[in-house]
């Protein structure tokens, strides 16, 4: 008897006596520039994300407000975030246990996309952390500069090429399970609050 | 023809014939409301969003070219695949049919030790009926899709690729949660959001402590050996992320080329499924991710079978994302369970067959009135209505000499000659002793019942046509 990997690609190899050769037509917009942080704002609030438009200058000031206003206490930043973002912010990972008992998490990220309100995480760069960061507590803050923001998919996923390990993060989590009635928050962050700076 | 010998998919792909079900499900006058419900808001949504992207028609038109070519080159792309897996890390294994892919997975998940085991949804590992292979091994698979997971505790079956309990309503999922949720507030009320909050107490502790998770993918990268699971709630993040062991139950047509074949199926997938901009959580791993151990099991189960059928291969360009099940005048009124397969709807229709052999599906090509919307709405252009016909010119061919056929074939022989056939038309009219009351014919006995119990007969007139032409 062959193996399985020996008889599935032999069927193939029967199954396909006629090699047909499809060309695929890239006629779809590819690519549409950098994105318009306004539209952005207004995708992620339609998803019921918190969002705050400052000039990069105040980031810092931005990032402290919307800590305060949360009443975190044990707040953790992905270790690369710039220090004058959240001063008193741990920068070492938690183990689970500690990240269960983290208020909020603050992250830069790799790329956002305007069109669709999208954030992407690249979990190998340092100021955006592994994926149990910004999964296990219940509030994230994201820090996007002006510049991040591309217009379409195809602009980020050209942007993302080689990247890999990435979270798309459009709001916060929700389920329409139930009678497709829409609820925000079950297994991810209940609280999606990003901070867009602009130069 | 080759596909009529080529080994067929088992697993959860047939059940009672579609008459029979449909006729049951029919008379559920709950599951008829909420269905309504269900699909005509999701068919709004999606109506919408789609209109906001000028080149939806290019990219429709790229999704299904992409997939095709991928389908043209299946071998090579495959083992591209597993080469750049292999690479990373991660160890690829291959099954022929659903048993041996749920005989790889319980043998992998018996070796870690775990009794439980958590999953992400995924319609691969429903078809080849994994959850049932794991609890005969004496492994508890826990479902933490919130729709599934009321499937589950419901010891239900998913009657949409999307929203698998749509056929519940609120009342019956609470009434679900508080006798079968371990530890639920018994008080627990009807509303979404306390049902929902119910749901993620009692997984957070799952995710936590189960060690050894299953999911699916929505797309593989061939290029570069990258995974990707969209989803809405999280629990795949959870899943994806948390355990020490995580194992990819991935249909060997889930592959595209290359990752820049995304920018056209994170376009379509989202705007055609849920009907949104862009799905609350997508997540893209590329071999063994943060210290874990990884396990891809690619799955053929009648995948070669329907590849081999040059009519009816476009099937397999299926991206699961539902549009047809949500726009299908019959799936609104009957439901996913009357088509007794995983795959439900107008795609389920042309796929399950081709899975299993139409021999074993031989009623589902005719669970159609061939209206087409479901070719309208598909994001990768697949032509169901005439893949229908010709899965129904298949059935016809596996039936042999049946009597609807012997008919047909005397019918012809008094066709075939014009004296013959006068003949038999003035004879025609002895059946007007039938339907004298109302003048049409309401009730033949069996076989003839099975066209008189939907549609009437009409009376043959007292002159047939010729004769009265002649008279003229």
């Amino acid at each position: 008897m062959t193996d399985a990997r020996t008889a599935v690609l032999t069927r193939i190899a029967a199954a396909l006596t006629d090699r047909p050769t499809p060309a695929v037509p890239r006629t779809y917009r590819r690519a549409s520039g950098p994105g318009d942080p306004y539209l952005f704002a207004e995708r992620l609030r339609d998803y019921r994300a918190q969002v705050r438009l400052v000039p990069a200058t105040d980031t810092a000031q931005a990032v402290t407000d919307a800590l305060t206003e949360r009443e975190a206490q044990h707040v953790v930043a992905a270790p690369g975030v710039p220090a004058e973002w959240a001063p008193r912010a741990t920068r070492a990972i938690p183990d689970l246990a500690g990240l269960e008992r983290t208020d909020a998490v603050v992250t830069a990220c790799r790329v956002a996309i305007a069109d669709t309100g999208t954030i992407v995480l690249d979990h190998d760069a340092p100021d955006q952390g592994p994926r149990s960061l910004t999964l296990v507590p219940d509030y994230h803050l994201v820090v996007v500069r002006a510049d991040q923001i591309v217009a379409g998919v195809p602009d980020a996923v050209a942007a993302l090429a080689g990247v890999r390990t990435q979270t798309w993060i459009s709001g916060p989590s929700a389920t329409s399970d139930i009678e497709l009635e829409r609820v925000e928050g079950v297994h991810g962050p209940r609280t999606l609050e990003v901070v867009i700076t602009l130069p | 023809m080759t596909f009529l010998g080529m080994p067929r998919g088992t697993g959860n792909l047939t059940g009672t014939p579609f008459p029979t079900a449909a006729r049951a499900a029919l008379g559920d006058a709950q599951l008829r409301r909420n269905l309504a419900k269900a699909t005509s808001t999701i068919r709004a949504k999606r109506a919408s969003v789609v209109a906001e992207l000028p080149d939806w028609a290019e990219l429709r038109a790229a999704g299904a070219a992409i997939k095709d070519a991928v389908l043209a080159d299946l071998d090579t792309f495959l083992l591209r695949f597993e080469a750049a897996l292999v690479e990373r890390g991660t160890t690829v294994h291959w099954a022929r049919d659903a048993t041996e892919a749920s005989r790889i997975v319980t043998d992998l998940v018996t070796a870690t030790g775990t009794r439980e085991v958590i999953k992400v949804k995924s319609m691969a590992t429903a078809e080849i009926g994994l959850n049932e292979a794991l609890a005969d091994a004496g492994v508890t698979a826990i479902e933490t899709d919130l729709a599934e997971l009321i499937v589950q505790l419901g010891h239900d079956r998913p009657s949409h690729i999307l929203v698998p309990a749509i056929h519940r309503g609120r009342a019956e999922i609470r009434d679900l949660f508080r006798r079968e949720m371990p530890g639920v507030d018994p008080d627990l009320s009807d509303d979404p959001r306390a049902l929902a909050e119910a749901a993620r107490s009692y997984l957070r502790h799952k995710f936590t402590t189960v060690d050894v998770a299953i999911s699916g993918a929505n797309f593989a990268v061939a290029d570069t050996g990258t995974l990707v699971v969209v989803e809405s709630e999280g629990n795949g993040r959870m899943c994806l992320t948390l355990p020490r062991t995580l194992i990819s139950v991935v249909g060997i047509e889930k592959l595209v080329p290359t990752w820049q074949d995304l920018e056209v199926f994170l376009q379509l997938l989202p705007r055609s499924s849920t009907g949104e901009r862009m799905n609350p959580y997508t997540s893209v791993w590329t071999g063994p991710t943060e210290g874990q151990t990884s396990h891809v099991v690619l799955v053929d189960n009648g995948r070669t079978a329907t590849l081999a059928d040059p009519d009816g291969r476009a099937a397999l360009r299926c991206i699961r994302c539902s549009a047809c099940l949500n726009s299908c005048p019959v799936y609104e009124r009957t439901g996913g369970h009357a088509y007794g397969s995983t795959y439900p709807g107008p795609i389920g229709a042309v796929l399950s067959p081709q899975l299993t052999g139409v021999d074993r599906n031989p009623t589902l090509p005719y669970a159609s009135s061939l209206c087409g919307v479901c070719y309208d709405v598909c994001p990768v252009a697949i032509d169901i209505p005439s893949m229908l016909v010709h899965l129904r010119e298949r059935v016809t061919q596996t039936k042999g000499r049946t009597a609807e056929s012997a008919a047909m074939r005397s019918l012809a022989w008094f066709m075939s000659d014009a004296k013959r056939w006068r003949r038999l038309l003035r004879s025609a009219r002895s059946a007007r002793v039938l339907g004298r009351r109302h003048d049409r014919i309401g009730h033949l006995p069996p076989p003839l019942s099975a066209w008189t119990t939907a549609r009437d007969l009409p009376r043959p007139p007292r002159q047939t046509f010729r004769d009265w032409w002649e008279t003229r």
